[in-house]
Parts: C-alpha cells; sequence; structure tokens
C-alpha cells in the first residue's frame, strides 16, 4: 500500500483530488459565497487563457495580441448552442464545438500570418480580433451589439475544475514531449530550429490552434457562467488582460501563469468599482515589469519541490556571505 | 557517384550578386575546403545548400539512399530530412535550453508519435521518449559533454559551445555535414583538438564533410581538396598543394602567408 | 459623379489625420523598429490640451495649435527617455509590452481625470464656420484649414529631413545605428529629436480633428491610432512619403466604403487591408526589403 503511495503520480493525483473536493465542500456548504465563486470562476478562465497564450508567445515566441477573439469565438459558439439545447449535453457539445471553431480560425489566420515577425504578428493579431469582433457586432444570429443574455447556465465548480485541470494537463504534457520542445525550439533560434529538421510553419500553426483551442473552452466556460455576452467583452482590452497575465507569471513558465492569473482576478475583482484605475494598474504593471523585470515572477522556471530547494539554497548563501 | 552536385549556382539579392555559376561536386566520405577572403559568398554557398536562401538559378543535386534528389526550391526542414546538416558561423545554439536539450532536439524528425500521443502521454509516447534519452547521452558522451548535460548552453565555454553545435547537427544523422569556420576564435590546443574531432566524426559517423575555414593549418592538413571562392565565383578548385601554389589564390589573399601553412 | 468627389473631399481631410499621425508611427518605426502604441495617445492628449486653450483660456486656434504641438512634443520625448530608453538593447516584443502598457497608461489616466464623457469644442465663428459651394459639392473652410495645415507640415518635415543635418542623423540613425554613432551622431539626440517631430504632428493632429469633429474623449486615439499604424505600414513603413500617401488612401477608401458600403464594416475594412498588405508585401508600397544576415 505504501509502496502505490510513493509513486508521484500517485501522490498528483490525490492533491488534485482534495483540492477538488475541498472547494465543493466550500461551495455547497456556501461557505464561500456567490460572490467568491464569480472570483473563482474568473480565475479558472483566466488560468485558461493565461497558459494557453503563454503556449503561443511564451514557448513558441509568437506574439499573439488576438487571444481575445479566439474566446469570444468559443464563447459565442457554445452561448448559441445552449440557448437551443439547454441540457449538459447541449452545452459540452458547445463546448466542444466552440473550441474546435477556434482552432479552426486559428488554423485560418495562423497560416498566413505566422511567418511575419515579432510586431507585425502582434498587429497583425490584432486586426484579426477586431475584424471578428466586427463580425460578430454585425451578425444577427449573435444578435449585435446588444448582445445575447440568459444563457443557460451549467458551469459550476466541478465543470470549472475539470476543464482548467484538463487544460493545464494537456498543455503540459504537450510542452513536455518532442513536439511541444521543437515549439520550443522555434523560440530559441528559428533558422537552427528549421536548419535540424523542424517544420517551423506546421509547429508554430500547432501551437496556435492548441492556444485557440484552449481559449474557445476559456470562453465557452466564460458564457455558461456569466450568462451574458456582448462583443465588446472580447476586444483588444481582453487581449491585453490576457498578456499581463503572461507578462507578470513569466513567458514560459506555466506555474508562473497560474500565479498571476489568481492574483490577477483577485486584484481585478477589489478594483471592480473602480475600473479607470483598474487599467491604470495594469498598465503601470506592464512597463515596471517590462523596466525592472522582464522575465516576470517565475521567469521560465516551474514550481516544484526543487525550485524551493534552490530559492532556499540561494537564500541561505546570501545569508552567510552577508 | 558523388554525394553532391552543384551546378552554375547563383544567388542575387536584388540587383547585388552574392554568388555566381558555382560549379562543385563532392564524392561520398571526402573532406572537403571552401575558403575565400572574407565576403566571398562562402556562408552564401552555405545557406544556399541548406534551404536558407533560394537559388536565383542553378540546381543542387543530392544523392540518398543511391537516388538523386534535387536540393534546390526545398525548406530547410525537408533538406534536413533528406541528410544534410550544418554548423553557423555565429553559433546558433538554443541559448536558453540546456545541453541535453540542444542535442535531443535535433533529433525530433524522427520521432513518430503524434501530437494525440504526446497530450494524452501514451504508450507510444514513454517508448520513444525513453529512446531519445538514450540516443541523446549516447551522443553527448561521444563528445564528451555528457556531464554537462543540464547546464544551460550559454553557459558553456566557448569551445563546449562550438563541440556541442557539432554534436547537435550530428543528431540529425546526416550524410553530409557543412561546418562554418568551427576552428573561429580557438586557441592553438583547441584548433588541434578539433582537427582531430572532424577527422575522427568523418569517419565514425560515415560522413562527407564540406569545411568553411579561415585557419589555413585547419585546412591544408585535413582536406582532402579546396574549393576558394572569390567575390561569389569559384576561382580555383585542387589539393591543398596546387592550391598552394596557384596564382590566382595567392592573389586574392593579398599578403596572406598560406605557403607556410 | 458628384457624390463620389464629395466623399473624395471628406477622404482628404480625414486621410490628412491619418497622415499626420502614420508620420509618427513611420518615423519611429524607421529609427529605433518600434510600434509606438502610445502615439495615437499623444494625439489625443494633443485635442485635449488644444480643448483647454480654447475653452478655458480662450485662446484662438492658432496659439493653441501651437501650444498643443509644443506640449506633445514634451509628452513624447518624456515618454521615450521614461520607458522606451532603457529598453534599447531590449528583445522587440520586451519593448511593444512597455508601449503598449504606456497607451493604457495614459488613456486610462486620463479618463481618470477628466471622466469618459465626450468634450465639445467651442464652435467656430467667422471665417471658419463657412462652407463653400463648388456645384453640389460642399468644401469647408474647416476642411481646407485641415488640409493646409498638413500640407505646410508635411513641406516642413521634408525640408528638416532631407535639408538639415538632424535630418540626416535621423536617415543615419534609421539606416544603421552603430555605425551612425561611429561616425560621431549623437544617437540619443536624434532619437529623441525624431520623438519630438513625431509627437508634434499628432499634437496638431488631435487639436485639427477637435475643431472638425468638434468632439473628444479619452479613448480618441484608440482607433485612429491604429488606423494610422495600417496608413504606415500600407505605404511602407519607415518611408515618410509612404506615411504621407498612406494616410490619405486609407482615409479615402474608409469614407468611401462607409458612403458606398456598409459604414459598419468600414473599420474591418482597414483591419483587413492590413493583413492583406502584410502577407502580400510587408514592406508596403514604397517599402524597400531588409534581411536578416544568417
Amino acid at each position: 500500500m505504501t509502496m502505490i503511495l510513493e509513486k508521484s503520480w500517485v501522490k498528483r493525483l490525490l492533491a488534485l483530488v482534495l483540492t477538488f473536493l475541498i472547494v465543493q465542500v466550500l461551495v455547497s456548504t456556501n461557505i464561500i459565497n456567490t460572490y467568491f465563486q464569480a472570483t473563482i470562476a474568473t480565475i479558472c478562465i483566466n488560468i485558461i487563457l493565461g497558459v494557453s497564450l503563454n503556449l503561443i508567445t511564451g514557448f513558441t515566441g509568437q506574439f499573439s495580441l488576438g487571444h481575445a477573439g479566439f474566446m469570444s469565438i468559443g464563447a459565442y459558439t457554445c452561448a448559441i448552442i445552449t440557448l437551443r439545447m439547454s441540457n449538459t449535453f447541449g452545452f459540452l457539445l458547445g463546448v466542444a464545438l466552440g473550441a474546435v471553431f477556434a482552432a479552426i480560425v486559428g488554423f485560418l489566420v495562423g497560416l498566413p500570418t505566422l511567418r511575419l515577425r515579432g510586431d507585425y504578428l502582434a498587429i497583425a493579431t490584432l486586426g484579426m480580433s477586431e475584424i471578428i469582433r466586427i463580425i460578430f457586432l454585425n451578425m444577427e444570429i449573435t444578435n449585435g451589439a446588444a448582445g445575447l443574455s440568459d444563457i443557460p447556465r451549467f458551469v459550476n465548480w466541478t465543470w470549472l475544475y475539470v476543464f482548467t485541470v484538463g487544460t493545464l494537463l494537456l498543455i503540459k504534457n504537450f510542452l513536455n514531449s518532442s513536439h511541444g520542445r521543437a515549439c520550443i525550439a522555434i523560440r530559441e533560434d528559428e533558422i537552427a530550429a528549421e536548419t535540424m529538421g523542424i517544420n517551423i510553419t506546421k509547429y508554430k500553426v500547432i501551437s496556435f490552434m492548441i492556444g485557440a483551442f484552449c481559449a474557445g473552452i476559456a470562453g465557452a466556460l466564460y458564457a455558461s457562467y456569466f450568462y451574458f455576452l456582448k462583443p465588446d467583452l472580447f476586444g483588444f482590452l481582453k487581449s491585453i488582460d490576457v498578456l499581463v497575465i503572461v507578462v507578470l507569471g513569466g513567458l514560459g513558465s506555466i506555474s508562473g501563469s497560474v500565479l498571476a492569473a489568481i492574483l490577477l482576478a483577485l486584484i481585478s475583482t477589489a478594483l471592480q468599482a473602480f475600473p479607470e484605475l483598474r487599467m491604470v494598474f495594469y498598465a503601470l504593471l506592464l512597463i515596471i515589469i517590462m523596466l525592472f523585470r522582464p522575465q516576470g515572477l517565475m521567469g521560465s522556471k516551474e514550481l516544484s519541490i526543487k525550485y524551493f530547494k534552490n530559492l532556499g539554497k540561494s537564500l541561505i548563501s546570501k545569508k552567510g556571505g552577508a | 557517384m558523388y554525394i553532391l552536385k552543384v551546378n552554375k549556382l547563383t544567388k542575387t539579392f536584388s540587383g547585388l550578386t552574392a554568388v555566381a555559376n558555382i560549379n562543385m561536386e563532392l564524392k561520398p566520405g571526402e573532406l572537403i575546403g571552401l575558403i575565400g577572403p572574407n565576403g566571398a559568398g562562402k556562408t552564401t554557398v552555405f545557406n544556399l545548400l541548406t534551404g536558407v536562401y533560394v537559388p536565383t538559378a542553378g540546381t543542387m543535386f543530392f544523392t540518398k539512399d543511391g537516388k538523386e534528389i534535387p536540393l534546390h526550391g526545398k525548406k530547410p526542414h525537408i533538406i534536413c530530412k533528406d541528410g544534410l546538416a550544418r554548423t553557423f558561423q555565429n553559433i546558433r545554439l538554443f541559448k536558453d535550453l540546456t545541453v541535453f536539450d540542444n542535442v535531443r532536439i535535433a533529433m525530433h524528425k524522427n520521432v513518430k508519435y503524434s501530437i494525440i500521443s504526446s497530450f494524452f502521454h501514451l504508450p507510444s509516447y514513454f517508448r520513444e521518449e525513453k529512446q531519445l534519452y538514450e540516443d541523446t547521452m549516447e551522443l553527448l558522451k561521444i563528445f564528451r559533454l555528457d556531464d554537462k548535460k543540464d547546464e544551460y548552453a550559454k553557459n558553456l565555454p566557448y569551445g563546449d559551445q562550438r563541440r556541442l553545435e557539432i554534436a547537435r547537427a550530428l543528431a540529425t544523422e546526416p550524410s553530409l555535414l557543412l561546418l562554418d569556420e568551427p576552428a573561429a576564435g580557438m586557441n592553438p590546443a583547441e584548433t588541434r583538438d578539433l582537427v582531430e574531432l572532424i577527422s575522427w566524426i568523418r569517419d565514425r559517423f560515415n560522413l562527407t564533410i564540406l569545411l568553411i575555414e579561415h585557419d589555413m593549418h585547419v585546412v591544408m592538413n585535413i582536406c582532402e581538396r579546396i574549393y576558394v571562392l572569390d567575390h561569389g565565383m569559384v576561382i580555383a578548385n585542387g589539393t591543398p598543394d596546387e592550391i598552394k601554389r596557384n596564382k590566382q589564390v595567392i592573389e586574392a589573399y593579398l599578403g596572406e602567408d598560406i605557403e607556410n601553412a | 459623379m458628384e457624390q463620389f468627389l464629395q466623399q473624395v473631399i471628406n477622404g482628404l481631410s480625414l486621410g490628412s489625420i491619418y497622415a499626420l499621425i502614420a508620420l509618427g508611427y513611420t518615423m519611429v518605426y524607421g529609427i529605433i523598429k518600434l510600434i509606438n502604441f502610445a502615439h495615437g495617445d499623444v494625439y489625443m492628449i494633443g485635442a485635449y490640451v488644444g480643448y483647454f486653450c480654447m475653452t478655458t483660456f480662450k485662446l484662438g486656434f492658432l496659439p493653441s495649435l501651437l501650444i498643443s504641438m509644443i506640449t506633445c512634443t514634451v509628452l513624447g520625448v518624456l515618454i521615450e527617455k521614461i520607458a522606451y530608453k532603457p529598453l534599447r538593447n531590449s528583445t522587440r516584443i520586451a519593448v511593444l509590452i512597455t508601449a503598449i502598457g504606456m497607451s493604457l497608461f495614459l488613456e486610462y489616466t486620463m479618463m481618470f481625470f477628466v471622466k469618459a464623457n465626450v468634450r465639445t469644442y467651442p464652435p467656430m465663428s467667422g471665417l471658419l464656420a463657412q462652407s463653400h459651394k463648388l456645384g453640389d459639392i460642399v468644401i469647408t473652410t474647416k476642411q481646407l484649414l485641415i488640409f493646409t495645415v498638413t500640407i505646410i507640415l508635411m513641406v516642413l518635415l521634408q525640408f528638416i529631413v532631407k535639408k538639415t543635418r538632424i535630418g540626416k542623423s535621423m536617415r543615419a540613425v534609421a539606416l544603421d545605428r552603430d555605425a551612425a554613432q561611429l561616425m560621431g551622431i549623437n544617437v540619443d539626440t536624434t532619437i529623441s529629436f525624431t520623438f519630438a517631430v513625431g509627437s508634434a504632428l499628432a499634437g496638431a493632429a488631435g487639436i485639427l480633428v477637435g475643431v472638425y469633429y468638434n468632439s473628444i474623449n479619452p479613448l480618441m486615439g484608440v482607433l485612429p491610432g491604429l488606423k494610422a499604424f495600417v496608413a504606415a505600414v500600407f505605404g511602407g513603413i519607415g518611408v515618410i512619403p509612404g506615411a504621407m500617401i498612406g494616410g490619405y488612401l486609407i482615409g479615402i477608401i474608409e469614407v468611401l466604403v462607409s458612403g458606398y458600403g456598409n459604414s459598419m464594416y468600414r473599420d474591418a475594412v482597414v483591419f483587413a487591408i492590413l493583413i492583406i498588405i502584410l502577407i502580400v508585401k510587408p514592406t508596403g508600397i514604397l517599402g524597400i526589403n531588409t534581411r536578416e544576415k544568417v
């Protein structure tokens, strides 16, 4: 029995189940009230958005300012389906289709634009996201500027947890494989990577599609929890929101994005009453991070026992030297 | 008969001709040098051979598994799959990745498990990752870089970085290896080690090697034949002795003491 | 036919604004390869300074224009010194993120202080309120003003760039920063000057827009900023005449799409132009090709 418990994956599985159960109990007994439940939903959605953008920008090195566009595709697809099929199957179909459509758009957009250099790619993705927003603003099925309301709510803590952990696992597993490493090589040095046999166009597009897919999931979850959508929710400012998460957490660190997502969701909720101040704060955060700590909180390192050991060692050696 | 045949290879950039009418032929197993003054177009030739530049005119043919295949017009990753690998003049390692990862990533083209398998860590993933690990360690041991496998490439001493770049190139299992000034910035002792290494890998890995170098000691010592480039054109081609005596070559290098190499 | 010409005239006014803003983008991109996201917000500040000059201080148009331009010049140089100069040797992405941050900072700080409501410029009187008829076509004095001011500024700019020493420095630093430095050119001063000139033009555009369209708000720089950037890319990023041509073309295209097509899609058309240009000829109409050395 103890031998099974020693296996690391068993430990991790237990930790995951425990976390889920603790929060579930807190929610069911209303210790975490509706207000905080909304914050938790925001945290989970932010985590998915942050980690998926990090895959594109932090790990593959492709600067995308259009993540909100993918999110909106997932959101609207799920909303439109669940408004017509108000059951759990409809919801899951909405999430699945939302993610798939987002990935398809990711492919269509990525293929021609991913050959562009850093800042040009940023502007192109921004433009693409704006075009998507304007299309949604003018479509009948999305109800244009008035948006969609009373979207059936299927998202609860279970679904949030499942999708968040699922996305994290998906991306982490991908990055720990040869395909993921190919993406990282592209970030490091495109020309060297290509000369070593990596099809850089293919992997840029794949990482873009995976990122878009996950953003679509996040969008669907948003629609089904916050039950109101309008195109302006998914403009440039939303893409910036996600960018701040990734920059604060560290381009190239999954745990960084998770940390930052949690932090920023909490700050966002606290500053809810002062939207301008919130944006000023975000703006200053971006500037200050870039000027003084461009690697963000975690750089490209991950939170792990080894990380804390190394941190401890460096702190001790600093004290000893002083 | 030949492993690489280049015919009338030309590259112009908006009116400026970088290389013109290059003819080259390499036989399997040869160690050939490519020399010339700075700006002669040597790295341009490498870039053309590896697909980084698209030829303006001319052809490049490569013999793979007994078949002649064209290289011109192909993208770099396809040319790599065909069997050409290279190192770079200004080392292009994956600086923020470990020594281990630098080599392992170069083995990617042989990985067969799908992306779906990577998402869900299916059995094929575990099998091939284990194989990748073993193959990478083997190669690192050969290059005596295994004890540094977890070092970041950017933290390696210069000589080790050059060695790592060669190891990485070999991880792609090439039949033709292009080395771009591998001895640049090395002291005489390091250069001697490098010369030994180059001859040794040629035999151990069954390679044909094309070498760009400025260090004449290196070139004259190990190259069986030498192509000389000047202003984008081949001005001479022959054995080291023939090249040393060639008037045009001596003129092109004006003042350079090739005779004493 | 007359409707078409009328649209073209309206487009020329809009195009003048885009051209003035686009010039700032293109000069800064040419010299330090940065898409200065905050540039559109400098234009917005220009509009507000002009507003306060003309309402609170009751100044005339010309003095307000000058004050606006000077304020924006100072602002532009400050932004460069504080946020961009320290990152001159960082990655392009790092500076871009900082520029985005700076842009948001200007927008929302402004919003915090002046609130999001729209302000209106005081109505113009006398000559400026008039309009003239040429057949069925109407041209207002305001449109003539915009066009004239823009042309004068562009001619001034061309003079500075082509005939003065600082202009030569700008061109040198844009071509090869290190070589320019080795030739004794003060790169810092040159870059600051570039920002100064670009911001001055943006400030002028801001007050002109206030006079012409009458209403201003803290977020007014976002969309025009983006579109002006598209114009700069369209004409050829880093090429000054390109920004001028691009600005006018985008202005006219936008007005025509709005007039003949669907005004709701006019923004989308501009972004679509951007994506098409980036895919087909990223160097733009007048652009020059540069290559990365391998």
